[in-house]
């Protein structure tokens, strides 16, 4: 990339804005979640349900479908907004998030939620997941394809790496990941925990085709998925800049906001009313 | 055993095109035929279990049937959460093939001994545990492995073990094998401990005391009903296993039968490895020794909780 990608710039659209407050709906109902992430890589997976996934939501185990994994499980208060939107299951699960009668949990689980390809909470997983689809898929000659989003803290787990090695050793350029690089982990910045950078190095390295993108920017994420793949015969790496929280003044890059297991009606009125201006 | 059990696989993968075998990082000449004539079917992923576990688990979520192969403390320990959670929570049919059970690589220390994988296997929902006798039951329980659901954990011994299994009796992975009656003691067994309880069981006889002998080569599930109509009836109860007595065959029966509500009072020992790491290399043989998981220290303790010592 030529010039610096600066996520925090780019405005919300009024589809983002309503997905976030579906969000904050939800966690309302719950009273707790991963805020920070869920604001993060809501576009991400904004784009792919809207315009670049073939899937069926009446038919979720169609088997040509393209999958779609989360393997960053704890932003999944932005995957059910869109599973919702898109009519996985009725938008009144919302509402019993985290509650013993609903489907709902703090991490999705595959086989209870239609749309979950692989239940994810612990983190490292998914990415297997995903090359296990993709290789499949490559031995039985299908042309369905995956996509795998990834958190950055998550980077730090070996088997992100064990599997990437799998991946462009399967010359899997039907295997798409894309990381939510928004630069924060639990306890502090990524460059304080555990730095990833030279973080697109590390992918190309790994046998990756590598593109940057401003990850709450919808038309250039539509414009980078709709090229894959981008060389073929190697897996695709989608670096994806964003912003923790992005989209309320008071969580972007607030470490509060990572998590929150109690929340008030206080707070979730101050989202909502952000998200309303 | 593991020849066996890796010759079946090569049968299986020519029947069913679903079957696909992954080795982390094998000896060259592992399945070699299964490579040349089925290329598709054949995998070597390098020394990255826990990505080939829930890799596997993604392909069997895609419809096929993983068979891997490496050492069994480098599946049980390194990838118990990716056995957890991607085979067990997802009941995802995968076969792990686990070489050298127990102590069979004595010479190579602590890091390769498998004196937990049960205890650790056991305590996974949805996950079936098998530890074939010999490589004739190997081959009797891996042609049913295609059919079962959810993760199957296969305990291999050291190979050429003494074949003492019998193509007589029936054999189905999730049923115990009652080698031999008698009503004095009852001795519980998995894997190759078979050995040391059926020659225990002759040496009492010398002694006037009739044994009976259950085989388990399937721990999880548990044959329950199996080991209660004998254990209703019998005085003493002893499991061998090589294994830790902490979490294994020994501690699965115990709980059966302290939950069984006997009318009699039971004597019941577990014969096993102690809470130790193993502190000696030498011989799978020699550490069995050690640790008393052999015909004389059965016979001793069977005779004395007999009352006949």
């Amino acid at each position: 990339m030529n010039s610096p990608i600066t996520p925090e710039s780019i405005p919300l659209d009024a589809r983002s804005k309503e997905l976030r407050r579906v969000i904050v709906q939800t966690l309302g109902a719950g009273k707790r979640g991963h805020v920070g992430a869920a604001f993060s890589v809501i576009e991400i997976l904004r784009v792919l349900y809207d315009d670049v996934l073939r899937v069926d939501p009446k038919n979720p185990l169609w088997p040509d479908r393209d999958r779609c994994i989360l393997s960053k499980g704890h932003s999944c208060l932005a995957l059910y907004a869109l599973l919702a939107d898109k009519g996985f299951f009725a938008k009144e699960e919302l509402l019993k998030f985290c509650t013993s009668d609903g489907i709902l949990g703090g991490h999705p689980e595959y086989g209870k939620v239609p749309g979950i390809e692989a239940s994810t909470g612990s983190l490292g997983h998914g990415f297997s997941f995903g090359v296990g689809f993709a290789l499949a898929a490559k031995l039985d000659g299908k042309h369905h394809r995956i996509f795998v989003v990834l958190g950055d803290g998550e980077c730090s787990e070996g088997t992100i790496w064990e599997a990437a090695l799998s991946a462009s050793k399967h010359k899997l350029d039907n295997l798409t990941i894309l990381v939510d690089y928004n630069k924060q982990q639990t306890y502090g910045t990524i460059e304080e925990v555990q730095r990833l950078e030279p973080f697109a190095d590390k992918w190309a390295s790994f046998g990756f085709a590598v593109r940057e993108v401003n990850g709450h920017d919808t038309g250039e994420l539509l414009s980078v998925l709709g090229s894959t793949p981008f060389e073929p015969g190697k897996p695709n790496a989608i670096i994806c800049h964003t912003v923790k929280g992005k989209g309320v003044s008071f969580t972007e890059k607030n470490l509060s906001w990572h998590h929150k297991a109690k929340i008030t009606d206080a707070e979730v009125g101050a989202l909502m009313s952000e998200l309303e201006s | 055993m593991r020849k066996t059990s890796l010759d079946m696989v090569y049968e299986l993968a020519k029947r069913d095109p679903r079957v696909v075998f992954i080795g982390s990082d094998l000896g060259p000449d592992t399945l070699i035929n299964l490579k040349a004539e089925f290329p598709r079917q054949f995998l070597m992923e390098g020394v990255s279990e826990a990505n080939i576990v829930t890799m596997a688990a993604g392909m069997a979520l895609e419809g096929k049937i993983p068979y891997i192969n490496t050492i069994a403390t480098f599946l049980s320990r390194r990838c118990f959460e990716q056995i957890v959670l991607d085979l067990g929570l997802h009941n995802t049919k995968v076969r792990l093939i686990a070489s050298g059970g127990g102590m069979v690589y004595a010479p190579l220390g602590p890091t390769h001994l498998a004196t937990d994988d049960i205890a650790i296997l056991r305590a996974v929902p949805n996950m079936t545990i098998i530890a074939p006798a010999d490589a004739d039951e190997m081959r009797r329980l891996m042609l049913q492995t295609v059919e079962i659901d959810g993760p199957i954990y296969i305990r291999l011994g050291k190979g050429g073990d003494p074949i003492v299994s019998r193509d007589d009796l029936p054999c189905e992975i999730g049923k115990a094998i009652p080698m031999r009656e008698g009503k004095d003691a009852l001795l519980i067994t998995t894997g190759v401990c078979l050995q040391v309880a059926l020659a225990a069981a002759e040496a009492l006889v010398a002694k006037g005391i009739q044994t009976c002998v259950l085989h388990l080569h399937t721990v999880k599930p548990l044959d329950k009903e199996s080991i209660l109509s004998r254990s209703r009836t019998t005085p003493v109860i002893v499991t061998i296993e090589e294994h830790t007595v902490i979490g294994g065959l020994g501690s699965a029966v115990a709980e059966l039968i302290a939950e069984a509500d006997f009318d009699q009072p039971k004597r019941f020992r577990r014969i096993g490895i102690p809470d130790v790491f193993p502190d000696q290399y030498g011989s799978q043989a020699s550490l069995m020794a050690r640790y008393g998981i052999t015909p004389e220290k059965v016979v001793e303790t069977v005779a004395k909780l007999v009352g006949r010592s």
